[in-house]
């Protein structure tokens, strides 16, 4: 079976740690070369601006700032089952992020079946462009995270550029 | 007795929002628009290379990404006198354009629409009857009865399995939803089509921008897209048809369905046009400049005081003094040290939270002014101004939408309904026609430069030493956004963002005269204080954007919206 994957970070680099979906994405982008059905992308805080992105994907990984009760620093790695449902919230219907970004897709039959969620615990959300180590450290990890993952669907990385 | 509801925070992907109102026999009395974020962004960009702002300037908002960056490079290149190459104001004027139509749409049905329309009544609508309305509105050919059948039959599925998605936490059959279910499945309809055609607009920006959704085309000076009609990595002749075929295919989608929903809207809704105006002073910049230095352009803009439309007052240029002089940001009621009333270049950002004080201090946004004065600005503020100066297509759309509308509503409905909460939706709607118009222009004026010969996209840009001031304004989809930069040795040194969203949403200002939100606010009737949909009509009309894009997932589903309601 061929799969197509779309690597999405996403969160506000001018807020230290929310930055941090982004700052993998970049750090992956400088550190392998990728075959060409891998797609990476820094989807900032957009929403529906990226739903053209999830067209044709068999597989999507999204590395976010997540809220949490683990401690700061913290990886979590799990597929979600449920997309729509899991990241549905109380709110009123107006607002378009990423959970509407699913749910929309959802409703267009363009959710990738495979979704994986690469959650990073932040510290610190204040203005700024530079991470808290702690989550300087979990960006790395989420990093390797998405290569192990990949290597698991028989995807093969190339070596870093220099 | 009054009432005080609190509703927080009323957006999410834009940064907090707080709005309090004061309700008294069934109507607001007195409202407070808060800002609950602090930015403070602009203190990252002091020191860096004015090159270099548009890039972080993008990432403010999560919303409104292109504009900051168009902003930023025009503030530079105004401080340094540059001019810019015709190609690179034709290729920047087609991602403002398409952009914007984009955003309109979007905010339209996606995050405005279901104020009005209910989803939950349109699964009772009967198809063949909204094929008819939908025929008898419009010669929109995906009016039929079978696809509207599709779009009802799926909406039962998404009901029936209890997965509303993004529908689900609606106002579904609040007293104040008045539409029929035909009429509700037929904007139901739309909403599915809008997806695809938001895509297909959003497509230009992407290829213009080159790919990823943050635009990367950009460079003090003009644009980084080389243009050779010839090879194949750059801005291609194939590429540019590509584009003006998706440009197209959108125009229909405007004019047809979304101008003639907000037609219908508006006349079953004929009575919010009574509700919303608050303040009536309105400000909008020029944009879509058609020469080198900015001092020609496709659409006008200028000051409108006091809702008179004779009263206009055009900005004439980058270099208006009219426009530069008469911006202030002043912060009586805002969580910054001081009192002052002061010109953005010579501002400062210095916090200072207290807390929600009624009479003091209550907000993060600033309070701007224009010749001391608070402004409304927004798609209502361009679509006037440009109606004041003249401009035949916005003068042909605005008669259009209100003839229809006056059809429908078996009344003449005249411009000066638009200053109102509906108003504001009736009037982005003709600016996204407008703006569709003026895209189809800039990429016939982009071909014919091509085609004479001229390849150049930029001019590089130097920096004297000693201190240079530039203003770069641009008429966004919310509303005038201006850009103050003070450049020290090649440096920046201040750096100020008078975005549209602190104009409408913020706090009273130094004379202690309520903002936009707050003003039009008053009056509004409000059926059930639990559930203040009316109070979320009008804000979403204005199309609320804080910039301050906070983004983080909740996996453990905490409700984090909440309405309180305190005697």
């Amino acid at each position: 079976m061929s799969c197509n994957i779309l690597v999405l970070g996403v969160g506000n680099v001018l807020l230290s740690d929310e930055g941090a979906g982004v700052r993998a994405v970049e750090q992956l982008q400088r550190s392998y070369v990728f075959p060409p059905r891998v797609e990476l992308i820094d989807g900032g805080t957009m929403g529906l601006d990226l739903l053209g992105y999830l067209d044709d994907k068999t597989h999507l990984f999204i590395v976010d700032a997540i809220v949490s009760s683990k401690p700061p620093g913290s990886l979590i790695v799990e597929k979600l089952l449920d997309p729509p449902a899991y990241f549905r919230q109380k709110i009123s219907p107006h607002q378009i992020g990423l959970s509407e970004l699913l749910a929309v897709a959802a409703m267009q039959d363009c959710l990738p079946p495979s979704i994986t969620l690469f959650g990073i615990v932040p510290l610190d959300l204040s203005t700024g462009i530079e991470m808290s180590p702690e989550v300087n450290a979990a960006v790395s990890a989420a990093v390797l995270a998405v290569v192990k993952e990949l290597g698991m669907l028989g995807i093969e990385v190339g070596a870093p550029r220099c | 007795m009054a009432k005080r509801i609190v509703v927080d925070p009323i957006t999410r992907i834009e940064g907090h929002l707080r709005i309090d109102c004061e309700i008294d026999n069934g109507r607001v009395t007195k409202a407070w628009s808060s800002g609950q974020m602090w930015r403070g962004i602009e203190l990252i960009l002091q020191g860096r290379d004015p090159r270099d702002a548009w890039v972080f300037t993008q990432r403010i908002c999560g919303v409104c990404t292109t504009v900051h960056a168009i902003a930023s490079v025009r503030a530079v290149e105004n401080a340094l006198n540059l001019e810019v190459p015709l190609n690179a104001q034709y290729i920047r004027n087609m991602i403002i354009g398409a952009h914007g139509i984009f955003d309109h749409i979007v905010h339209f049905y996606h995050l405005s629409a279901l104020d009005w329309v209910d989803i939950v009544s349109a699964l009772k609508g009967s198809p063949k009857a909204a094929s008819a309305l939908g025929q008898q509105l419009s010669p929109w050919h995906r009016n039929s009865e079978q696809e509207i059948k599709a779009v009802q039959e799926k909406l039962k599925g998404f009901v029936g399995s209890g997965q509303l998605g993004v529908f689900a936490g609606g106002y579904w059959g609040h007293p104040a939803m008045k539409l029929s279910p035909e009429v509700n499945l037929l904007a139901a309809t739309h909403y599915f089509q809008a997806l695809e055609y938001q895509r297909k607009i959003n497509k230009v920006v992407a290829i213009l921008g080159s790919k990823t959704p943050h635009i990367q085309n950009l460079a003090v000076g003009g644009v980084a897209n080389p243009i050779n009609p010839d090879s194949q990595s750059t801005l291609t002749i194939e590429r540019l048809y590509h584009i003006k075929t998706l440009i197209d295919e959108i125009g229909a989608f405007v004019k047809d369905v979304y101008m003639v929903d907000v037609a219908a809207v508006g006349a079953f809704y004929a009575d919010w046009t009574k509700y919303g105006a608050g303040v009536t002073n309105y400000l909008a910049v020029p944009d879509m400049p058609l020469d080198t230095k900015g001092t020609a352009f496709d659409l006008p803009g200028g000051y409108i005081a006091d809702g008179k439309v004779g009263s206009f007052k055009p900005v004439t240029g980058f270099n208006d003094d009219f426009f530069k002089q008469g911006v202030k940001e002043g912060i009586k009621h805002s969580w910054y040290k001081g009192d002052w009333d002061r010109h953005p270049w010579e501002e400062e950002t210095v916090p200072q939270h207290t807390d929600f004080q009624d009479n003091g201090k209550y907000s993060w946004v600033k309070s701007p002014t224009f010749n001391g004065k608070p402004a409304q600005v927004g798609p209502l503020a361009n679509v006037l101004c440009m109606y004041a100066a003249g401009h035949a297509p916005t003068k042909k759309y605005t008669e259009g939408l209100l003839g229809t509308v006056s059809k429908l509503a078996g009344a003449t409905v005249g411009i000066d309904a638009l200053h109102s909460t509906i108003g504001r939706h009736a009037a982005r709607a003709v600016r996204c026609a407008v703006l569709h118009d003026s895209l189809v222009g800039q990429w016939q004026a982009l071909m014919d430069n091509i085609g004479r010969g001229d390849y150049a996209t930029f001019n590089a840009p130097v920096f004297p030493k000693g201190e240079q001031r530039g203003v770069g304004f641009h008429e966004a989809p919310r509303g005038v956004l201006s850009h103050w930069v003070v450049i020290q040795d090649g440096k920046i040194k201040n750096y100020q963002c008078v975005v549209p969203s602190t104009w409408n949403a913020g706090p009273r200002n130094n004379n202690d005269v309520p903002g936009p939100y707050e003003a039009s606010l008053v009056n509004t009737p409000i059926a059930d204080p639990e559930k203040p949909l009316e109070v979320l009509r009008t804000v979403h009309s204005f199309d609320p954007c804080l910039a301050c894009a906070i983004h983080l997932l909740d996996p453990e589903n905490r409700e984090i919206v909440s309405v309180r309601t305190t005697v």
